[in-house]
């Protein structure tokens, strides 16, 4: 069975600067697969080269074994990658049930009809509805995004991502930057995620990592530095080094 | 040939000088001042005001068109620009046409709306024959003139203290504040000498392009031109491209009549196409 | 779970694209102003076309956000291909010569198009303002076309289908011209409220989100460039069938220039902005000229000025009371929602 994600040899550089070095991961369907690193190691930027943001500079990239490596962004999308921003990206001008729906037309081709008003779908509605109520966003769904506090913004943003039913999801820092009293629902909505769904975590947060992920992969100064199941890699002393020597310096 | 050739130059020079202060001004500011012909209108009919009414010499008047416009520049500046730098750019370009109607209308009600002349001394008229080539003089003292401020303005931009404040504020303006350089006096400054180079090259074309209270309309695009090709990030970016641009606007007028006018336009349109950041700048998309 | 006023401004996609009443409103005093402003026609008619005109203004620039400040060149394309129709008989059935025209233009906006999809927006307001420029130039150098500087002279209008003389108390113009409008209008209202309109806000909102959620961004913008184009077109055609005159002011900048004030005054973004900035605009340029002739741009410079100092959105707020208005008014809106999914 391929893997529900794979690069080879995926590399980026910024003229003197190498972002991703040669990087071959391997996501296997249904994993729960987190990507851990210290700062600056590259994790976004690799995220942004799996969902087509960036060119690689060479390396390929596979899709359940379809080739994806110079296809565009939202190409990407309809053959069943989303993710999810670290910052959230969302339309601030548009409600939650606006922005979900968007998703779901997308998601069934729809998104390019002109000819009919988007009231008349009920079914669609329903399903915007549905989703909304799951991520606890149901009350809020008519309210403008820019005025919800930021832990609602963050369950729109993973909504976001989960509406267009992918195949593949890569949460870049989901519970970034939420304050503390709304970080369990995150998590949780995390836990919940169907287990058809391939989730690639990026994360800091090492507790939701550790809970979280079945396999995790380690990434310094753009290379895959080591790979290994949770107790593997928290027994691992070359990782505690990176970590470590990383807060020795700050 | 080599005529359109000199009078290319010369045209391109002109249009330098009358460029390089919007050039600046979007590169530094990321400020898209549309009413820059403006100013240089105001240097236009202050000179032919100084020179044909109050008899005044035409080299006196030409720093003093400098002056009015710098001056003018800066009071607008300080009073009015200032409020609208934090605006889009959709804003600043509607401020900015607001502006220029009301200039146009303002100089049409005080001038007339014909064209206006400059009574040039007598030794700037006629031409030189050097090897067979018609020299006009005017066009020479054009060359000479423009020439030299560019030289001055290389030079302050690279030999002085205000040149390497002003490059580090374009550079980054943020990080330029934190070094302590005073940005805002830096804009002002920038703001009423570019302005007053365009008071200036509107004094000295009256005799080559004409005036008229419809001039920062007319020439508009092509400042725009200049700065688009040319770049915001340099000197020689916009000085290239004026000549560029002077050089093939004459020839082409020249040589292809029906064709000659967008010629330029379809420049700009490839250039912006190609390298939105214009063919000279050093790159980064503002 | 109350909803305030500014929500039931958005409200669910069912009242939203309901008819308010408010609108109904507008829409019979539109018509009824043919029968009771009946010396008014040439004015009316004039408002009409720039109705239009910032109305398909109002779908690049509130809807997808694309600036353009020449948006001039497809109006005026219009303008000269209904007025050489008219003018060499090629077709002589107005409507259809309306149709046409709007197509040339379509067509333009369509190879255009691919100008205004890259850069920002200070690249955007440069590159459109170019093509607008280019085409003024164009039909300048082509006299023997266009008639050049002296416009295109020897346009004359066959009845409207057959039966309805262009009369010169502007009767029929004015009809037309409303009727035009109110039917690119309902087509226009159908868009914006389908999927493809709200990808379009998406996209405006952030075009980086929108790809990442599926959105075929350069191909939206496309369609609805075009799309605007055709519509501008179709203005700029009216304009010259009503008059029976085009001359080379349909491109020319202050054109595009007034066009953005008179969205601006009405505000961008839900239809409506266009044809009451039309409204305002047009009773205000007439109000100036008849004051100062000659200078009266004077004015319309000032006003552009104020306005953004002021703020663009402070000054186009004086639009959301009636927007609040009209949802207010809508009986619907107040009935309790059982639940979202089931009914409406």
């Amino acid at each position: 069975m391929a893997p529900a994600l794979q690069t080879f040899g995926l590399d980026k550089r910024f003229g003197g600067i190498v972002a991703a070095n040669d990087v071959s991961l391997h996501v296997e369907k249904g994993a729960r697969h987190a990507l851990i690193g210290p700062n600056g190691a590259g994790k976004t930027t690799l995220v942004n080269l799996l969902t087509g943001l960036l060119q690689p500079t060479s390396g390929r990239i596979l899709l359940d074994g379809n080739e994806i490596t110079h296809l565009k962004p939202h190409k990407r999308v309809k053959l069943g990658l989303t993710r999810t921003f670290q910052i959230n990206q969302l339309f601030f001008e548009l409600t939650p049930f606006e922005t979900v729906a968007l998703a779901v037309c997308e998601r069934e081709g729809l998104g390019g009809t002109w000819w009919r008003l988007l009231a008349s779908r009920r079914e669609l509605v329903a399903e915007v509805v549905s989703i909304l109520e799951r991520f606890g966003l149901a009350d809020v769904m008519e309210e403008r995004t820019v005025t919800l506090p930021y832990g609602k913004q963050r369950l729109l943003e993973i909504a976001l991502a989960i509406a267009s039913q992918p195949s593949v999801l890569l949460l870049d820092e989901p519970a970034a930057g939420v304050p503390e009293d709304e970080r369990q629902a995150i998590l949780t909505i995390v836990a919940a995620l169907p287990s058809d769904v391939t989730v690639l975590l990026i994360e800091h947060d090492m507790d939701l990592v550790f809970k979280f992920a079945s396999f995790i992969s380690v990434l310094v100064n753009g290379a895959l530095f080591v790979q290994g199941t949770p107790e593997q890699i928290a027994g691992d002393s070359r990782v505690r080094e990176v970590y470590l020597g990383e807060a020795a310096h700050a | 040939m080599l005529t359109i050739l000199f009078d290319g130059i010369a045209y391109g020079m002109l249009l330098f000088v009358l460029a390089c202060g919007l050039a600046v001004t979007l590169g530094l500011m990321n400020f898209v001042n549309l009413a820059h012909g403006a100013f240089a209108m105001a240097g236009g009919y202050c000179t032919v005001i100084l020179v044909n009414r109050w008899g005044v010499p035409f080299f006196a008047a030409l720093p003093l068109a400098f002056l009015v416009s710098a001056l003018l520049g800066l009071i607008l500046e300080r009073s009015l620009y200032v409020h609208v730098y934090r605006k889009s750019h959709l804003d600043q370009v509607l401020f900015t046409i607001g502006l220029v109607f009301m200039s146009v209308a303002a100089v049409d009600y005080v001038m007339g709306s014909g064209q206006m002349f400059v009574r040039l001394p007598d030794w700037l008229q006629g031409q030189f024959n050097v090897f067979g080539i018609g020299v006009g003089r005017y066009r020479l003292l054009i060359i000479i003139v423009c020439g030299v401020l560019t030289l001055a303005l290389q030079l302050i931009l690279s030999r002085t203290r205000f040149g390497s404040r002003l490059r580090a504020a374009v550079d980054d303006t943020r990080v330029a504040r934190g070094l302590g350089i005073r940005v805002d006096a830096v804009f002002a400054v920038t703001f009423a000498v570019g302005s007053g180079l365009a008071g200036l090259g509107g004094a000295l074309g009256t005799e080559i392009v004409g005036l008229d209270p419809a001039f920062p309309l007319k020439f508009m695009i092509y400042f725009l031109i200049v700065v688009t090709v040319g770049g915001t990030t340099s000197i020689t970016g916009p000085f290239l491209a004026s000549l560029l641009l002077g050089i093939g606007d004459v020839a082409g007028k020249y040589y292809v009549p029906t064709l000659g006018a967008f010629v330029i336009y379809t420049i700009m349109i490839v250039v912006l196409i190609v390298r939105p950041q214009g063919l000279f700048s050093r790159g980064g998309v503002r | 779970m109350k909803s305030s006023a500014p929500n039931q401004l958005k409200g669910s996609f069912e009242t939203r694209a309901r008819w308010q009443p408010l609108e109904v409103l507008f829409w019979v005093a539109a018509f009824a102003s043919y029968y009771f402003l009946p010396g008014k026609h040439l004015i009316l008619t004039e408002i009409a076309i720039l109705a239009l005109f910032a109305l398909s203004l109002d779908l690049i620039l509130g809807y997808a956000g694309i600036v353009s400040l020449g948006h001039a060149a497809f109006f005026g394309f219009g303008a000269y291909v209904a007025g050489l129709l008219a003018k060499h008989q090629l077709v002589t059935e107005p409507l259809l010569a309306l149709l046409l025209a709007g197509l040339a233009a379509m067509l333009l906006g369509f190879v255009t198009s691919f100008l205004v999809l890259r850069g920002s927006d200070l690249t955007r307001i440069m590159v459109t303002l170019g093509v607008a420029l280019v085409l003024r130039e164009i039909a300048n150098r082509y006299a023997w076309l266009t008639g050049g500087a002296d416009g295109l002279q020897g346009v004359s209008m066959d009845p409207l289908l057959g039966l309805f003389r262009f009369d010169m108390f502007g009767r029929t113009a004015h009809a037309y011209t409303l009727i035009v409008l109110f039917v690119l209008f309902l087509l226009a209202r159908r868009i914006v409220n389908s999927p493809f309109g709200l990808s379009l806000q998406a996209i405006k909102g952030n075009a980086l989100r929108a790809a990442a959620v599926g959105v075929a961004v350069n191909a939206r913008l496309v369609a609805v460039y075009t799309m605007a184009a055709f519509y501008a077109g179709i203005a700029g055609a009216l304009l010259t069938q009503t008059t029976a005159f085009a001359s080379l002011d349909v491109f020319s900048f202050e054109r595009s220039a007034d066009l953005l004030l008179v969205l601006i005054i009405g505000g961008t973004g839900y239809l409506y902005g266009g044809l009451i900035g039309a409204i305002v605009f047009k009773l205000m340029q007439d109000y100036l000229s008849a004051l100062t002739p000659q200078y009266w741009p004077f004015w319309i410079g000032l006003v552009l000025v104020v306005i953004v100092l002021v703020g663009r959105d402070r000054f186009s707020s004086w639009t959301l009371p009636l927007r609040r208005l009209a949802a207010r008014l809508d009986w619907r809106a107040q009935l309790p929602r059982r639940s979202v999914g089931g009914g409406g």
